[in-house]
């Protein structure tokens, strides 16, 4: 939903002196917000720095009493070769979908705004469609085309010419079986980004890019310096919530490979999942999930920051 | 008499040349229309093409199904994978189950989101920046990586393999976002509607929800399918906390469908289409109140 894109239009609500029923009245209002995402995310945001500074196996599961370490998790994570290919990879597979999810997504968004009526309509409809099928079912749709014996992609591809894909397994070359997954994660983002970035388009005034039309600005150049800074608060958090996403992306793997997929095939997610799950190194495991959280802040500050600075200037 | 005949001269040659440039123009105009609409259609095409494919498969005989030439229709059509994928135990239990967490989870948040929205849209209090600064940088920690510990203390109360933990996760997760949203709603609302009907003698709290929540419906229904689609759709955090089949919902009863020889695509197909069927009315159900606010909502704030 385009919506987080809401800078906040902090025509600041001014604080009117009261009487201290209404002064206390927003902090009332607030308090079961506060209560729920601090209770339920930020206690175990906590727990999960805790955790990764304990020895905690199973036999510590059972007895919720772990074994404090110290560092020691931290250590043995970032000598692992595993877990820098495993950074690595996340990294390159959010980078190469983000930038394909924006632009194409932004390519489509200005697309509706030159094709008549009944074709946005339809274009819409589809979106709202792929948007609103569940991830999971998607994930299933996707192996099922992608099968190398009855998948309709390899058909396709070969009835296409574009080579002999008849019993071609995707997943046996990680690079292919990554390009898929880049696939089918830009395919469901799409929707979003586009429905999105269509409405910011919405807001751009005409006149605007009338005037730039007449002062002889061609098509690229309106949209390099008339559009584009109107829709960058816009770009901004679709940038920003796709890499969160994107880096965080476990369902896609975990399912499009059976659900046991080979180390190729981890994504930090799924490597914290079975580090913990896998074989019950609940530390180990939290470790890995602090270190994803870590890079994650330190990928995104940049949008946040200015994402923060849209939203205070107003 | 000549020049007169020459400027009538010119003025039909031009006459002539402006009607040529402007069907040419135009022409070219029609063109490029259909270029685009082409390309629309293309990318619509290509967007409903695998959920097309899910349909029709889930919709064929198995023997269809497993063929190295496709079958682009559903020639003899069947149920058969419909029956099948029912037939699978706890199916409706995960039903219920799913409804439950959903409809419990979309009330609460709902319900939790407006105050919040209300009170950061409407008034300014000591602590607001910081609370808005947390809803963003809330959305930031990827659920997944806070599987353990959600675990770990769902575990200490006794929640794993019960439904209130999950719709307390769930909740939490999605209401950053709804809060953010509506918050964007409310705002848009002026506050001078609410005042003069306080003056028109509304209490506060009646001017409230006599003026201002009729008018954002828009927003709560905008925000709610957001939240069913969140809630709907998740997976690993229910696969976790929920153990014992009774207890799960659809998306893990749908993982059930992938055995050791690999995914039965048949009844696969037709549980998947089963599982994404609500969502989609749901959304076209309220599609139409949500036509104006989607958009407006979205970008203004």
């Amino acid at each position: 939903m385009g919506v987080a894109i809401t800078t906040p239009d902090l025509e600041p609500a001014p604080t009117r002196p009261g009487p201290l029923r209404t002064r206390l009245l927003p902090y009332g209002l607030v308090t079961p917000s506060v209560a729920v995402i601090g209770g339920i995310l930020a206690f175990p945001l906590g727990m999960l720095v805790w955790l990764s500074l304990q020895h905690y196996g199973l036999r510590e599961l059972i007895a919720h009493q772990g074994e404090w370490v110290w560092l020691d998790n931290y250590r043995a994570i970032l000598v692992d070769p595993l877990f820098r290919q495993v950074i690595f990879r996340s990294l390159a597979f959010t980078f190469a979908c983000v930038v394909l999810t924006v632009v194409l997504s932004t390519l489509i968004a200005l697309l509706l705004q030159r094709v008549r009526r009944a074709v946005r309509v339809i274009v819409m409809s589809a979106l709202v469609f792929v948007w609103a099928t569940p991830v999971i079912v998607t994930v299933d749709i996707w192996q099922w085309m992608f099968d190398y014996e009855f998948g309709v992609i390899n058909y396709l591809l070969t009835q296409l010419h574009v080579g002999n894909f008849i019993h071609h397994n995707w997943f046996d070359n990680p690079l292919q079986g990554w390009g898929v997954l880049v696939v089918v994660a830009v395919w469901g983002a799409i929707p979003f980004v586009t429905i999105t970035v269509f409405a910011g388009l919405l807001q751009v005034p005409g006149e605007l890019l009338d005037a730039a039309q007449v002062d002889g600005a061609g098509g690229w150049q309106r949209f390099r310096f008339v559009t584009a800074p109107m829709l960058k608060p816009i770009f901004l958090i679709a940038t920003c919530l796709s890499t969160i996403w994107d880096f965080g992306i476990f369902n896609q793997p975990y399912v499009l490979l059976n659900q046991r997929p080979s180390s190729d095939y981890y994504t930090i997610a799924i490597y914290s999942y079975r580090e913990s799950f896998g074989v019950s190194q609940y530390g180990l495991g939290a470790t890995i999930a602090v270190l994803m959280v870590i890079v994650l802040v330190v990928v995104t500050f940049l949008y946040v920051r200015e994402t923060l600075k849209v939203a205070e200037i107003q | 008499m000549i020049a007169r005949e020459a400027a009538r001269g010119v003025q039909a040659g031009r006459g002539r040349a402006e009607t040529q440039t402007l069907t040419s123009v135009r022409a070219g105009r029609h063109l490029r229309q259909l270029a685009f609409d082409v390309t629309g259609i293309a990318v619509a095409v290509v967007m409903l093409f695998p959920i097309y494919w899910m349909v029709i498969t889930a919709f064929k005989p198995g023997r269809d199904i497993l063929t190295l030439e496709p079958k682009w229709f559903p020639a003899p059509f069947t149920l058969d994978n419909f029956k099948d994928a029912i037939a699978r135990p706890y199916f409706l239990e995960d039903v219920r189950n799913s409804l439950v967490i959903v409809g419990v989870m979309l009330v609460l948040a709902l319900l939790i989101s407006f105050l919040a929205a209300v009170a950061t849209a409407r008034f300014g209090f000591r602590g607001r920046n910081a609370f808005l600064v947390m809803i963003i940088g809330v959305q930031m920690v990827p659920l997944n990586a806070l599987i353990i510990p959600l675990y770990l203390m769902l575990d200490g109360v006794g929640q794993t393999d019960a439904l209130p933990g999950v719709i307390a996760v769930y909740l939490a997760v999605v209401l950053p976002f709804m809060i953010w949203t509506l918050r964007g709603f409310v705002a848009n609302i002026p506050a001078e509607l609410e005042e003069s009907a306080m003056i028109d003698g509304c209490t506060r709290v009646g001017a409230f929800f006599r003026i201002t929540f009729p008018l954002v419906g828009p927003g709560l229904v905008a925000t709610a399918i957001f939240g069913f689609i969140q809630a709907w759709n998740e997976y690993i955090i229910a696969y976790v906390l929920l153990s014992s089949p009774g207890n799960q919902t659809l998306t893990v009863w749908l993982a059930s469908f992938t055995t050791n020889h690999g995914p039965e695509w048949g009844p696969l197909m037709a549980a998947a289409t089963l599982t994404g069927l609500p969502v989609v009315a749901f959304f076209l159900l309220l599609q139409r109140y949500l036509a104006g606010g989607l958009t407006a909502g979205a970008v203004k704030g």
